[in-house]
């Protein structure tokens, strides 16, 4: 018959106390959500630059004589799209354990999301524009080059996936790299879809 | 419980579905007239809200299953739940082993924050003077900081301390939504 509590309380003479943290959130969701936050606010910075810039100016988009690359950028639109569904793919193939899928759907992925930056760096220099030339190229300069830092992470991240999906290192149980990764890159795709749809075609 | 599309690869691809769903859409306005478009885009915006508000899985809002405990026979254990700054606890005479929690109670920022340090202290403290208050009468008694909301605290502490009946000090509100989830008496104190 004894009262436990000092033993079980008093314990921070000897070492510094346990980490806690609130029931009501746990770290890794509190982590996605201050990320999740924190691009909003990003991106949310230049959407709203190119909304004054439009909505203010009042004048037809683009701003006459420039002109954009819509069918490119539909192009670059679709092979990205197509590549969140190869993630998928991957994904699906890891948790059945099929090594195979993972690695072809990994491999497409990564080679479409090269194909959509390199293409926008074509188109970079092919547009006939730069950001000295007004507003309106730099804001689209802006929001479509934020986006392709973004490809060029999301890139990173599955050069990664796959060179170790490659090695072996993902199983049905342990793909806890893939999951992460695919959830960036549908967001990357995501996000592109957004700048698109109010860049491109409105 | 509205969705999560950040909770997984699938959920986020749900997501990307549903917005390549409404880019086609806002394309198809957009080739008509662009005010047509941006009308289409009002409208695909307030569609995928909508659609990330709904439950993500059939049965996920349902009440999870209620908790119960076996308890060792001869022996009468009962959870305390007491919040910061209470100085004691009517428990039971036949009780043989008590455990007392006190919820580390704090505030929506704080919690968010993590700032709940002096929560925390001010919860041990109690935890503390009730075990030493409960114990005199030769019961077998421990005391620990719970979580921040009364019923996750009793939650946590039934998975790891099989009560025979739970004794709530002082929040009738606490108490209804104790008794709604678990299957072991609760009273009010």
């Amino acid at each position: 018959m004894v009262a436990h509590a000092e033993a079980h309380l008093d314990h921070h003479e000897e070492h510094p106390p346990v980490p806690h943290y609130s029931s009501r959130i746990s770290p890794s969701i509190l982590g996605m959500y201050l990320f999740i936050g924190s691009e909003i606010m990003l991106f949310g910075a230049f959407f709203t630059a190119y909304f004054f810039i439009r909505v203010v100016n009042g004048v037809a988009w683009p701003t006459p004589p420039f002109h954009l690359p819509v069918y490119v950028a539909f192009l670059n639109t679709c092979i990205l799209v197509t590549s969140s569904f190869t993630m998928h793919w991957a994904l699906t193939s890891v948790k059945k354990n099929n090594p195979f899928g993972l690695r072809a759907g990994l491999l497409l992925t990564f080679l479409m999301g090269l194909t959509f930056l390199l293409t926008q760096i074509l188109e970079y220099l092919r547009i006939g524009f730069n950001t000295s030339d007004g507003a309106f190229p730099t804001i689209f300069f802006c929001l479509t080059g934020l986006h392709g830092c973004h490809v060029f992470v999301g890139l990173t991240i599955l050069g990664f996936m796959t060179i170790r999906a490659f090695r072996g290192h993902f199983d049905a149980e342990h793909h806890h790299g893939v999951e992460i990764g695919g959830i960036y890159w549908h967001f990357v795709d995501l996000m592109w879809i957004l700048v698109y749809m109010t860049v491109y075609i409105l | 419980m509205a969705r999560n599309p950040f909770r997984s690869e699938g959920e986020m691809f749900k997501l990307l579905g549903v917005v390549i769903a409404a880019a086609i859409v806002i394309v198809i306005g957009a080739a008509i007239n662009t005010w047509v478009g941006v009308a289409f885009a009002v409208i695909a915006v307030a569609g995928v809200v909508w659609w990330l508000m709904q439950e993500p899985t059939p049965g996920a809002a349902d009440p999870a299953p209620k908790l119960d405990s076996g308890t060792p026979p001869g022996m009468h254990r009962v959870l305390v739940i007491a919040p910061p700054g209470a100085s004691t606890a009517p428990v039971p005479d036949g009780a043989t082993d008590v455990v007392v929690v006190v919820p580390a109670l704090a505030t929506t920022t704080e919690a968010l924050t993590g700032a709940v340090d002096d929560r925390r202290a001010e919860a041990e403290r109690t935890a503390l003077g009730l075990t030493r208050t409960l114990s005199r009468d030769g019961r077998n008694v421990r005391g620990e900081v719970g979580a921040d909301d009364p019923v996750q605290a009793v939650e946590d502490a039934l998975r790891v301390f099989g009560a025979d009946e739970v004794l709530v000090v002082g929040d009738d509100a606490a108490v209804e939504q104790i008794r709604a989830r678990v299957a072991i008496p609760v009273s009010r104190a």
